[in-house]
Order: structure tokens, then sequence, then C-alpha cells
């Protein structure tokens, strides 16, 4: 990055910036991390579990994906001003906002997951005389895992930069640094500190999909695996 | 032994296997919901114990949804069935379908779980403890003719499909069910591998005498499985229904004959044995092909043409007891489909 000599409006000095304030980086990298991981948590939990709910029911599931799909439109720092009213300010609001964001991909592909078992394995479940929650819990789930999990890992890449909103509502995270970077343009370190928060911003999802890959690939049976086994 | 459905197995050691309960079907009708004739109709049947009965008919005149309602895979909209002395209908679901073995055309295996597990699907949720079960999948996989050292933790995609085959049969054996249920089971492999499998699941049937619904629409098939044949017409209405013999000697109407079609006098070799033939001369025999006296016709016959002579022998333990020549095969299949004739 060639830095042209114009005080606040470039890179001048990253370096010398970066060693002063590592550790405020981290700090926020770290909250940045914390928020998303709680709040993709939480939505894996109610997503997977309004999946398991709707997926053979027609009107439910098209409430429910319409719902999630009309929440996840809804400009992220309006949500948060809406919510402030209610939630005030801080991480809760946050959360609660990543999380209605984070709902729709998992909702999503649970259904399409659970969906895809094919008609065969569902009739020889029963046949075998699984109880529909058995059904679920012991075929639907882990067939459907893979699919599930990839819906996981959007959200997630989806929330990591909707998380920086968050610093409006005074939240956690790298939002911090790239909001007063920006709204301090002109002064000294302004355009270091956006700059570099936004590449954190970048590097956390790149390192977080990719943890994802890892884990999709080490949870996923065996026996479904795309690439054969033996 | 108990003819009661719901209690559990007896344990192996002390019993041996538990064989079949007697099914019977009075007046079961099925309509599907938006249907407007019903899909079966007033449907009665009785199904001796440790017999397998097979149902043939054309496609969609009702085999599966018949054999379905046994185990409420399908349930019926009006009618009794009872197995043993039990009235089904009355029974869990659940618990009806973990003591009733259910093999269909598809095969469904669990992809995700081992050949182990899912043959030890059943024994799991009927609480066996693990050693009991491994044991049983062990023994199982041996039945169905599958190493268990080589296959027991292989997934279902690993498998060829006559393999999968197998490996649904054994996982609808494993609790040792007194009734089998099985929809085109052998359907999805070639004439080869079908053979093969359904001579050893006769095999296996002899041992074990399970009381069977086996459907198909292969009628060979169902000549050489079946006890009794039920041939099935329209929502499922009983045409004939008898021992595979008197079906193919005196079909009950030219429906069923044109079932049969060509392939009777074929099919009806395979019912009679060669020791049934005249047999020639044992001087006549050739020292090369040679056959057992409870081979059936239709092998001989195989074997006659292949070996390109005039004659095979007939030999028990070494010892030749005759020859068999192609005259003396047609003159048998002659005197056994007339014998069958006036029954
Ligand atoms: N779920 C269903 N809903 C409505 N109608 C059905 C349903 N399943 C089967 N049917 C109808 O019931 C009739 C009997 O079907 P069934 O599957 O029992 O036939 P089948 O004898 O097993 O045929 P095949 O040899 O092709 O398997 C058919 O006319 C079919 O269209
Ligand atoms: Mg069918």
């Amino acid at each position: 990055m060639e830095a042209q000599p114009l005080d606040g409006t470039t890179l001048h000095g990253l370096d010398a910036y970066l060693l002063r304030r590592w550790d405020r980086i981290l700090e926020q990298a770290a909250e940045h991390l914390v928020v998303v991981a709680l709040s993709v948590g939480i939505a894996a939990a109610i997503g997977i579990a309004i999946g398991a709910l709707v997926w053979n029911r027609p009107f439910p599931r098209s409430v429910s994906l319409g719902v999630a799909g009309v929440l996840i439109t809804i400009p992220s720092l309006a949500l948060l001003g809406l919510l402030i009213p209610v939630l005030g300010i801080g991480w809760t609001p946050t959360v609660v906002s990543l999380v209605l964001y984070a709902l729709l991909p998992i909702v999503r592909n649970t259904v399409v997951g659970l969906r895809e078992v094919p008609a065969a394995v569902m009739e020889s479940a029963l046949g075998m005389g699984y109880t529909r929650t058995q059904t679920l819990l012991r075929v639907q789930l882990p067939m459907a895992w893979p699919v599930i999990i990839t819906g996981i890992r959007v959200s997630t890449q989806l929330i990591v930069g909707i998380a920086t909103v968050a610093a409006y509502v005074s939240g956690p995270g790298l939002g911090n640094d790239i909001f007063q970077g920006l709204a301090s343009l002109g002064s000294i370190n302004a355009l270091n500190r956006t700059f570099v928060a936004t590449v954190c911003v970048v590097v956390l999802a790149l390192l977080l999909d990719a943890l994802f890959i890892l884990i999709r690939r080490s949870t996923t049976p065996r026996g479904i695996r795309v690439r054969p086994a033996a | 032994m108990s003819d009661r459905l719901l209690e559990s197995a007896p344990d192996e050691e002390a019993a041996g296997s538990r064989t079949g309960l007697g099914i019977r079907l009075t007046d079961v009708s099925k309509t599907y919901p938006g249907g407007s004739a019903p899909a079966v109709d007033g449907f009665t049947m009785d199904i001796p114990a440790g017999e397998l009965v097979v149902f043939v008919g054309p496609s969609g005149c009702g085999k599966t949804t018949t054999m379905k309602m046994i185990n409420r895979i399908i349930e019926p909209t009006s009618g009794s069935i009872t197995i043993g002395d039990e009235d089904v209908l009355t029974l869990d679901p659940v618990r009806l379908r973990r003591r009733v073995g259910y093999v269909i055309q598809q095969i469904g295996l669990f992809p995700h779980m081992t050949i182990a597990q899912n043959v030890g699907v059943v024994p799991q949720l009927l609480g066996w403890s693990a050693a009991r079960t491994a044991e049983r999948v062990d023994e199982l996989l041996r039945t169905v003719a599958l190493d268990p050292g080589v296959f027991a933790h292989r997934y279902p995609r690993q498998l060829s499909g006559g393999q999968q085959q197998r490996v649904g049969v054994a996982r609808a054996l494993a609790a040792d069910p007194p009734v089998m249920l099985m929809d085109e089971p052998f359907g999805a492999t070639d004439p080869i591998t079908r053979e093969r499998l359904q001579d050893e699941f006769l095999e296996l049937q002899r041992r074990l005498r399970k009381t069977i619904v086996f459907v198909t629409h292969d009628f060979a098939e169902a000549v050489r499985l079946g006890d009794r044949i039920a041939v099935l017409g329209d929502r499922s209405r009983i045409v004939q229904y008898d021992t595979p013999r008197r079906v193919l000697a005196a079909p009950a109407d030219d429906y069923v004959a044109s079932f049969i079609g060509s392939t009777a006098a074929l099919t009806g070799l395979g019912l009679v044995r060669v020791a049934d033939a005249e047999l020639g001369p044992a001087s006549e025999a050739p020292d090369t092909a040679g056959v057992h006296p409870d081979t059936d016709l239709r092998t001989a016959l195989d074997l006659l043409v292949s070996s390109c002579g005039e004659r095979i022998a007939v030999r028990d333990g070494g010892r030749v007891v005759g020859s068999l020549g192609l005259a003396a095969i047609a003159a048998a299949l002659a005197a056994h489909t007339s014998s069958n004739g006036g029954a």
C-alpha cells in the first residue's frame, strides 16, 4: 500500500499504529468473535428446532421461511435502532439482531436437508419401528447435517459483517474502530484505524469459513461424505 | 411356543429361532384419500403359519397396498387383520412394526450407519444389550453370506446392489420376527444375482419357517419361492390362491393363464425332481455331466443342453443311479401337468 503524505486520509504510519494499538485491536477482534459465535450458536439452536418442527407442514413452513426472509431484509441499522427502546444498548440488542439475521439460512437449510432424506429411507425407518422423534434424531438430522452445517456457515459469514454495525448501539466488536475511524476522518490515524479493523473483519470471516469446512468434514458421518471413504 | 406377537422372542439358546405366526385378513379395504375407487376392495385371506405366500399381479393392482396394511405402514379403511391371535389394528403401530420384518424394494438402508448398525437397528430399539446385538449381527451377516469381518464396518454405499439387498433381508430378520413382509426385495438386481439371492433365501426360509408375504410381479419368482401364490387382479381381487403347481397346471381363468404366459412349461420343470422322471439305464450315462436325483428338471435340462450330449448322468453320492435324456424330461413334465390338472 503506497501511502501518499496526506495526513489522516491515508494509511501513513500504519506500522507504528499497529505497534501501538495491537492490544486494543485484538480485544475488539475477540469481542467480535465472541458475539458472532454466541449469536450463531443461539440461532442454530432456534433455527434447527424451527426447521425440525415445520419441515413436513406446508403452511407453518412457508410462514417461518417467509418471516425469516423478511427479517433478513430489514436494514441492520434500522433493526438495531428499533430494538433500543425494548432492549437498550450494548450486547443484548446486538446479539438479538444478529440471531434474527442468522435464522434464515439455518432454518432453510434444515428444512431442505430434512426433506431431502429419500422416501425409501423414511419408509424403512417407519417400518423398523422408529417413532417420529427417533426418525428425526437418528436418521434425518444425521443425514441432513452437512446441509445444516452449510446453512450455519452461511449465517456466520453474513453476521460477521453485520456485527460491525453493533457499534452504533455501543455493542462489542470491530465496528467500534471502523466507525470511530470514519467519524474522525482527517485526524491522524483515522484511516489506519478503519482500515485495520476492516481487514480484521475479513480475516475473521475467512478463518471462520475455514473452521466450518473443518467442522463439516469432521462431523459428517463417514457413510455420507461426498468423497468415498475407502 | 407363544403365538403372541409382542412377546419378546425366547432366548435363542433355549428355544432356537422363532417360527411364523399365521396372518388373517378379513374383508380389508383401503381407499386412498381423494381416490374415488378403493385400491384394495374387501380382501380376505388366510396365510398359514410358516408359509411363504407370494402376491403376483400387474402393476397398480394393489399388491403393495395390501401388504403394507399388515404392519400398518398404510392404515386400512375397513376390515380386520390378525397376526397369531392378536388384532393388529388395536396394537401400538410402533411396537407392531418392531416385531414384523420389513424389506422394501428400494432397500432403504440408512446411509450414515455401518452395515452392522443397520442390521442392529431393531434389536437396539427393542433394548437388547450391545453384546447380544453384536453377536446377532455377526450371525445374521453370515446367514446372508456376507463375511462380518469384511462388511460389518462398511457403509451401504460401499456395497453392491445385491449385497445391499442381503443386508436389507438381514436387517428385517434381526429381531427374529415371526412375520416378514417383503416388497420385491430382489427387484433391483440383475437376473443372475437375483437367482442366487432367491436360492439363498429359500434355503434360509427352509430353516426359519417364518410367515412371509412376498410381493413380486415376476411370475417365475413367485413359482420358485412361494408355498402358495395369490394371483391378484384389479383392486387386489384374489383371482387364484393356490400352490404353484396347481396355479401352473390349472390356471383359474384366462387372466391367470395369460399371466403365466409362455413361461409355464419351463417354470413347471422347476417343480419336478429328477427322481420323478423315468430314468434310463445307468450304463447309458456319460462319465461327465451329472445331477443329483433331488435336482429339479429345469436345472437338469440346462445341464443337458449345455453338455451337448444325448443324456446326462444321475448320481447319488458318487454312485450312478441312472441316465436322463430329453424324452424323459418331456414325459415327466406332461405327466406332472396332467396329474395336477384334475386337482
Ligand atoms: N399414496 C397413494 N395415494 C393414492 N393412491 C395410491 C397411493 N399408493 C398407491 N395408490 C394407488 O393404489 C393402487 C394400488 O397401488 P399399489 O402400489 O398397491 O400397486 P402395486 O400392485 O404394488 O403395483 P406395482 O407392481 O407397480 O408396485 C394404484 O392404482 C395406485 O395408483
Ligand atoms: Mg408395489
